[in-house]
């Protein structure tokens, strides 16, 4: 289910917020509106943290994580840090990274199986992610853009990337990840996808200004029309007593 | 080694097919318009052309409507402030005049005329512009400006009175030629004290201001002498007696808050201002006038005929002014319709129940002037109609149609300046074009001339002013049509009678003022000397001549 909200009275949701399939990180607002938000749709199954990365509310841009892991810049302070592991379950890894290029929301983009990353991100880095976050890396530029957390944004079941992309890296995209990707804008018309929409398997969060059309393109491609979460966790649960059994 | 290596590679080579070079192929993927849903190629604003037409309109900040000036005796335009541009109808230098007045323009891709009746007054230019819009979409818009062609006023009366005052005073005595040209006249001088007197002259008849040029024409070095080449440039004030004229904002507050809506009631060297509603009147000065000027509303063309239904005088008067309340009806009107309009007026000594008079009509007359739109604009509201003067059109008609021929013979008549007439047209320009504007140039300065001459007749002051002269001839054909008249039957004379009293309210000069013309008198003294001395007596004639 896609949801509109603003943050004080910004449409670009992606950068206070960091959404994932096992918790969600959310910017220390003026206002509780934007908290009370994703509470409400999200507290039911996965913890709403408040926090701040590095003393400022920019929690999307400068983290990133999935299920397995998160990922935070070295500036961020220990306290920030130790709030963070407190909050969160125990099977989520947090780690502090060195890297030239802090903003990581930005540079790298990742669901549960795959990310990808800039193309001048550290080697180490790169090992790390796939370490932390158990993920397939891949170093990818979208539609000619190297910040590719920016310009694309995508989850286990699909994504959206960049209008500008063409048919062929759409494509090659497509193939690499393994998901149905789809060109779109949001926020009317807005191409930094990255900042205009945060989502996870079952729900979506965009700004004010996302026309009805966008919206809908978003909720068909990342699946979220019949995506419960009580499906998601039923049928784990099935294949987990499966395994079991 | 490496030789048969390199062989067997070559005869490998021969052996395979030629590469084809390998192409990059991207095409573009389409997204949807974010607003209506249309999958379209992205753009920076990411919608579709038809939704970003129907959310920005690039031109807003450009006029559509605008008011260009045409001079209906040659035609051209007029580009302000002095300049006049010479263009046919629908020409590329039209086009270009027509572009320059367009404010507001930022990117101007295409340009042209759509088609409209030569004689609707109107121009229609279609016109294509492209602007940046959210976040670097280039839109491009064609959109239509209408042009309204209104006739420029030339004031002809103003120089008719002032030719006449010229004559009278003998100012033109050291004139070489007199050239009469586009807007205006040009008096030759051999003396530039001559020309300053005439200057002087000029300066306390009429508001005017002037400036001065000079030029070298030639110099003789051997006697050290300079010919310079003098030039005075004489600029009239734009208005006529009887104009109807609002005054700038400025000029009001400095008068007092005279109402803006003012008529000229006379033009001497002070410009004489009377607001009919108030009856205040105020004088002029040509400096004055020049440091904030102001041009007609409306000129003595455009008046209508009024039929007065009551008139009530209000008690104030002011000389030869009386401020009345009069109920009005259109001579149009009168008859079809019962529209009537209320007005105050200063004619309230000199009009009857049953007069007719002509006013300005406000409510449906298009009046031109920067001045008039801003009062306008700032919510101010003027009277229906102001009354000008009181009629005589229809005691003319009737006269005319009664008496026949005698009407219209004037026993007097004016003298004119001797004028080279000019156009100042290019000789190349010969054509239908030029037979037509001379044709409409004709029949314009007639009309004022007649106006001019009714105006003398009307008005004994402007009378004083002008030297009128008997004309002999008329006056000999005015007496056998009385003796023919006189000779009718009886039968008819009731008519003539019936009409007198009509006629008796008709201005006419009284023969006591009109003064003989010594030429005339010379001519007929000479043509019957001719008549009694023989042709072989011809040295006579040479030395009455040179008497």
């Amino acid at each position: 289910m896609a949801t509109r909200c603003q943050f004080e009275n910004s449409n670009d949701v992606g950068v206070f917020a960091k959404l994932t399939n096992a918790y969600c990180l959310v910017a220390l607002g003026g206002a509780e509106n934007f908290y009370s938000v994703f509470e409400s749709e999200l507290s039911d199954h996965i913890p709403v943290i408040k926090t701040s990365i590095s003393g400022t509310r920019l929690v999307g841009r400068m983290t990133v994580g999935n299920k397995n892991g998160l990922l935070l810049p070295n500036s961020c302070s220990d306290q920030e840090l130790q709030h963070i592991r407190n909050c969160l379950p125990d099977e989520v890894v947090v780690q502090r990274i060195d890297e030239r290029l802090s903003a990581l929301g930005n540079c790298i983009a990742c669901n549960d199986y795959c990310a990808l990353i800039h193309p001048d991100i550290d080697r180490e880095t790169e090992e790390i992610v796939a370490d932390v976050l158990g993920v397939e890396v891949f170093r990818q530029a979208v539609a000619g853009n190297v910040l590719v957390g920016s310009y694309c944004a995508f989850t286990n079941q699909g994504g959206i990337v960049h209008p500008k992309t063409t048919v062929e890296d759409l494509d090659e995209l497509s193939s690499l990840l393994q998901i149905p990707l789809v060109a779109g804008t949001v926020n009317r018309g807005a191409d930094v996808i990255g900042a205009g929409l945060v989502c996870n398997d079952w729900a979506a969060f965009c700004g004010l200004d996302t026309t009805s059309t966008e919206l809908s393109v978003i909720e068909s491609v990342l699946k979220l029309r019949d995506a419960h979460p009580m499906n998601i966790v039923t049928s784990m649960r099935a294949s987990l007593i499966d395994s079991m059994a | 080694m490496d030789t048969q290596q390199l062989l067997g590679a070559a005869a490998l080579g021969q052996a395979s097919m030629p590469m084809a070079t390998f192409q990059n192929t991207s095409t573009a993927s389409m997204v949807l318009c974010c607003l209506c849903g249309t999958s379209i190629p992205s753009n920076p604003s990411n919608m579709c052309v038809n939704c970003i037409r129907s959310k920005i309109d690039i031109t807003e900040g450009i006029s559509k409507q605008l008011t260009i000036l045409w001079c209906k005796e040659c035609g051209r335009y007029l580009q302000p402030p002095k300049h006049w541009v010479t263009a046919e109808h629908e020409s590329k230098e039209l086009l270009t005049f027509c572009i320059k007045k367009i404010r507001g323009l930022a990117k101007l891709i295409d340009a042209g005329f759509i088609w409209t009746e030569p004689h609707s007054m109107r121009l229609k230019v279609k016109l294509t512009v492209q602007n940046e819009v959210l976040n670097g979409a280039i839109l491009q818009q064609s959109f239509i400006v209408d042009y309204t062609v209104r006739q420029h006023v030339f004031h002809k009366r103003t120089f008719l009175f002032l030719e006449q005052l010229i004559l009278k005073h003998g100012a033109d005595v050291n004139c070489v030629k007199i050239k009469d040209i586009h807007e205006g006249v040009d008096f030759y001088f051999q003396q530039r004290g001559h020309a300053l007197k005439l200057i002087d002259f000029l300066q306390n008849v009429i508001p005017a201001r002037f400036r001065h040029d000079k030029q070298l024409v030639s110099h003789d070095t051997h006697n050290m002498t300079y010919n310079y080449k003098y030039t005075f440039s004489v600029e009239i004030v734009p208005l006529c007696k009887d104009d109807l004229v609002c005054l700038p904002a400025k000029v009001s507050t400095s008068l007092g808050h005279m109402g803006p809506m003012v008529l000229v009631t006379k033009m001497s060297n002070q410009i004489t201002l009377l607001d009919p509603v108030s009856l205040r009147h105020t004088t002029m000065d040509a400096t004055v006038y020049w440091r904030n000027s102001f041009i007609a509303a409306a000129s003595y063309k455009q008046v209508v005929e009024y039929v007065i239904l009551d008139i009530e005088l209000l008690g104030h008067e002011l000389g030869k002014y009386a401020l009345a309340e009069v109920q009005v009806a259109r001579l149009s009107d009168f008859g079809k319709n019962d529209q009537i309009f209320f007005a105050k007026t200063h004619l309230g000594h000199i009009l009857h129940v049953g007069d007719y008079a002509l006013g300005y009509d406000l409510s449906a007359a298009q009046l031109t002037g920067l001045d008039y739109d801003a009062f306008i604009a700032k919510g101010g509201e003027t009277q229906d109609v102001v009354l000008v003067r009181k009629s005589y059109e229809e005691r003319r008609i009737r006269r005319r149609a009664k008496g026949g021929a005698a009407a219209e013979i004037r026993p007097w008549k004016l003298k004119s300046l001797n004028m080279e007439v000019d156009d100042g047209l290019p000789e190349e320009k010969v054509g239908r074009s030029r037979a037509a504007r001379t044709q409409g140039a004709a029949e314009a300065p007639e009309l004022e001339r007649e106006r001019f001459l009714q105006e003398l007749e009307e008005d004994p002051e402007l009378r004083a002013r002008v030297n009128l002269f008997r004309d002999a001839e008329n006056i000999e054909r005015l007496a056998q049509i009385a003796a023919k008249a006189a000779a009718k039957p009886a039968g008819l004379e009731d008519d003539m009678d019936d009409s007198d009293s009509d006629d008796d309210d008709l201005p006419e000069v009284p023969l006591e003022e009109l003064l003989d013309d010594l030429a005339e008198l010379m001519m007929n003294e000479r043509e019957e000397a001719e008549g009694v001395d023989e042709v072989a007596d011809g040295l006579k004639d040479v030395d009455m001549d040179d008497a």
